[in-house]
């Protein structure tokens, strides 16, 4: 098996079949969102049960209600089953290399400060190849909206143990179970320098679309924690069942605490899940902050 | 067009100075870096004279994330650079081959050192030019520039940001050591005298946009965020809307025309520098500072009644393998030195293809003495 997190598998749906088999389409003219996916870009590669889907339209939804014009807000991703969103979205997308997408965010978001720049990518990419660049863009309040999409395993490359695995969990990787203590993402962004804190799960729907809308509308950084089932990668294997029950098992342990000290935001899958929007602070941005320090630079045109 | 802003006058100045000088004057207005020797005065000249244009400079958290920035800043509509040596350089391949692989105008500069791994950071290698040709996975074209001199530094900065926006690729200046540290006089000419080479954005309607379709020179046009163009760029092989289309025949059909965009071109690329080669019978080859110490050595040779010449390698890359086969015809022996164990000196080779022989002159952590250099053109007289 590649341990390259884009190469396709054969799993039903995976890109290895969809180039081979499927027809291209565009979105049902059903879909309520139908002229914000890209023309010709359907089905997309998502398992059946994925919370991928969902929280595309939650990301639509948060970003229209938002006010903010379509064409001001362009998406980043990395690569992982996560890192397709970025070219399903008919908006400025940028699908980037595994872990870079924050470092490539941060050049766009620097040149165009009239934009809004979202993120949008997996626990692995993120935390794992990525997670230096995360502390440190949360570390300047860089004007990002970070969404990871958190479902606790390499989905791309069939289901590895990731930085989120929980303890004792099986995986491809981690046949006898995991044996490495996971990150506590939320926290860990709140530790690094994040203003904006928030974990939901996708079946947080109207929650998640007020987050998104309210993160896209202000400055610095801005974490949002989206547990998603992944029935083929991490609920099979882990025997909780189909993405449905998958999405329900987490549900079901959520406990909404908002303004808590993101230490306390517990994520424990077999206690509780602590969700809800726990940090919204105001600390001037890496922008204005740059702009200040450089104000006694001399200019010259 | 000609460019907006230079710091026009001479100067005394080193060539890392003069490489962040040439990107200004190229109007590159976004610098993301990490320091490393001997490339970090690139990256303090940038930090000091960025805000002074009004333009942006971030030290990034590694060499990977300054790639990655340089990326988002052309895509933002910036000219945009970085400056590094050996293992950031290493460090930066996979998303130098990101921007290959988007058609991602931009710079990056590799202030070469002595390796492998850390090997000799405050002295001279040029072990670089093969990764910089063969360092990203999959099949690429380069484009690699090599400055002599911080003259050069200055002047190889700006045309290479006129190549990356001329191709649409990424564009290497491969220094050193020497020439980034050595301090000469410098010549920057007025923003009026600066040719540059302009973007090439979209001239249709964003619905009629077809972002990777390409016209006789097989450069497509790029737009900035923020236009409504709806960008959609990917690394994953992608057919002309720009979507991942992961078929043999797609992947042939990209890879041929990003091959094809460059190797097409190679004569408008490619920069020589001929020196008493009429009547030579032995050509030294040099590239960098080691072209410094060949020039007086075959000004020594010449002395001593030694028909021999050189040839300045001004881009590595794509490889001037034209200039060489024809010298072949007509020269009995190439010398290459260069500071490593062998790397042009290979492609010499492949060039001059048994024609004339080709000895390779290397050395470690140092540059040529002129004698070394003479010493072998005599040997190879007999």
């Amino acid at each position: 098996m590649s341990p390259d997190p884009d190469a396709a598998q054969a799993v039903p749906g995976g890109e290895a079949e969809q180039s081979e088999m499927v027809q291209e389409k565009d979105a049902p003219t059903t879909y309520p969102r139908y002229d914000w996916l890209r023309p010709g870009r359907m089905p997309h590669i998502w398992c059946s049960g994925c919370g991928l889907g969902s929280i595309t339209s939650y990301f639509i939804e948060g970003v229209k209600k938002s006010g903010i014009p379509r064409d001001q807000v362009a998406v980043v991703s990395g690569i992982g089953c996560t890192g397709r969103v970025a070219g399903y979205l008919n908006i400025d997308s940028f699908h980037t290399t595994h872990g870079r997408a924050i470092p490539f965010a941060t050049g766009l978001s620097l040149v165009r400060p009239e934009m809004r720049v979202a993120v949008i990518s997996g626990d692995g990419d993120l935390f794992a190849i990525g997670g230096n660049h995360l502390i440190h863009a949360a570390r300047r309040n860089l004007d990002l909206v970070v969404i990871c999409v958190n479902n606790f395993n390499y989905g791309m490359t069939g289901g590895q143990l990731g930085p989120t695995t929980p303890m004792h969990a099986r995986s491809t990787t981690s046949p006898y179970g995991n044996y490495e203590h996971p990150f506590n993402l939320s926290h860990m962004a709140y530790a690094a320098g994040a203003t904006y804190v928030a974990r939901w799960t996708t079946l947080h729907a109207s929650q998640l679309i007020n987050t998104i809308s309210e993160a896209i509308k202000r400055y610095g950084f801005s974490f949002i924690e989206v547990l998603a089932p992944c029935p083929t990668g991490y609920g099979r294997p882990n025997k909780i069942g189909s993405g449905l029950e998958e999405m329900k098992f987490y549900k079901d342990k959520s406990v909404v605490m908002h303004n808590i000290e993101p230490s306390e935001a517990v994520l424990d899958i077999h206690d509780r899940i602590v969700v809800g929007k726990f940090v919204d602070i105001e600390k001037p941005t890496y922008y204005r902050t740059m702009k200040e320090g450089v104000s006694r630079a001399k200019k010259v045109v | 067009m000609k460019a907006g802003y230079s710091l026009a006058g001479k100067w005394f100045m080193n060539g890392d100075n003069a490489c962040a000088e040439g990107a200004l004057a190229a109007g590159c207005r976004f610098f993301a870096g990490y320091p490393i020797t001997p490339a970090t005065e690139v990256a303090e000249h940038m930090a000091e004279r960025m805000p002074q244009v009004e333009g942006i400079f971030i030290q990034m958290e590694d060499e990977i994330s300054s790639v990655a920035a340089i990326l988002g800043a052309a895509w933002g509509g910036y000219k945009s650079m970085t400056a590094t040596s050996g293992p950031g350089f290493s460090l930066m391949m996979e998303n130098y081959g990101l921007g290959i692989m988007t058609e991602t105008p931009t710079v990056i500069v590799d202030v070469m050192r002595g390796g492998p791994s850390t090997g000799l950071p405050t002295l001279v290698g040029q072990a670089d030019v093969m990764q910089a040709r063969w360092g990203t996975h999959g099949d690429v074209q380069a484009i690699a520039l090599a400055p002599n001199s911080p003259q050069e530094c200055f002047d190889m900065t700006v045309r290479a940001f006129n190549l990356s926006e001329r191709f649409r690729t990424p564009v290497l200046v491969l220094s050193d050591e020497s020439v980034g540290h050595m301090t000469e006089l410098v010549t920057i000419p007025p923003a009026g005298e600066i040719e540059l080479v302009p973007r090439r954005v979209p001239t249709v309607p964003p619905d009629k946009y077809r972002p990777y379709a390409v016209g006789a020179d097989l450069v497509p046009e790029m737009p900035r965020a923020g236009q409504g163009y709806r960008i959609i760029t990917t690394g994953l092989t992608h057919d002309e809307r720009g979507y991942p289309v992961l078929t043999p025949e797609v992947q042939e059909r990209l890879v041929s025309r990003l091959s094809e965009k460059i190797t097409r071109y190679k004569d408008e690329i490619i920069e020589l520098e001929g020196f008493q080669l009429d009547d030579a019978a032995i050509a030294v080859v040099a590239y960098g500072i080691s072209s410094r110490p060949a020039k007086r050595a075959v000004k020594l040779a010449r002395a001593k009644g030694a028909k021999v010449g050189m040839l300045r390698l001004k881009t590595l890359w794509p490889f001037p393998e034209d200039a060489i086969r024809d010298l072949s015809k007509r020269v009995r022996a190439f010398i290459v030195p260069e500071v490593n164990m062998g790397q042009v000196s290979l492609e010499v080779e492949r060039a001059a293809c048994g024609r004339s022989q080709v000895r390779h002159l290397g050395c470690s952590g140092r540059i040529h003495k002129p004698e070394e250099i003479l010493k072998a053109i005599e040997e190879v007289r007999g």
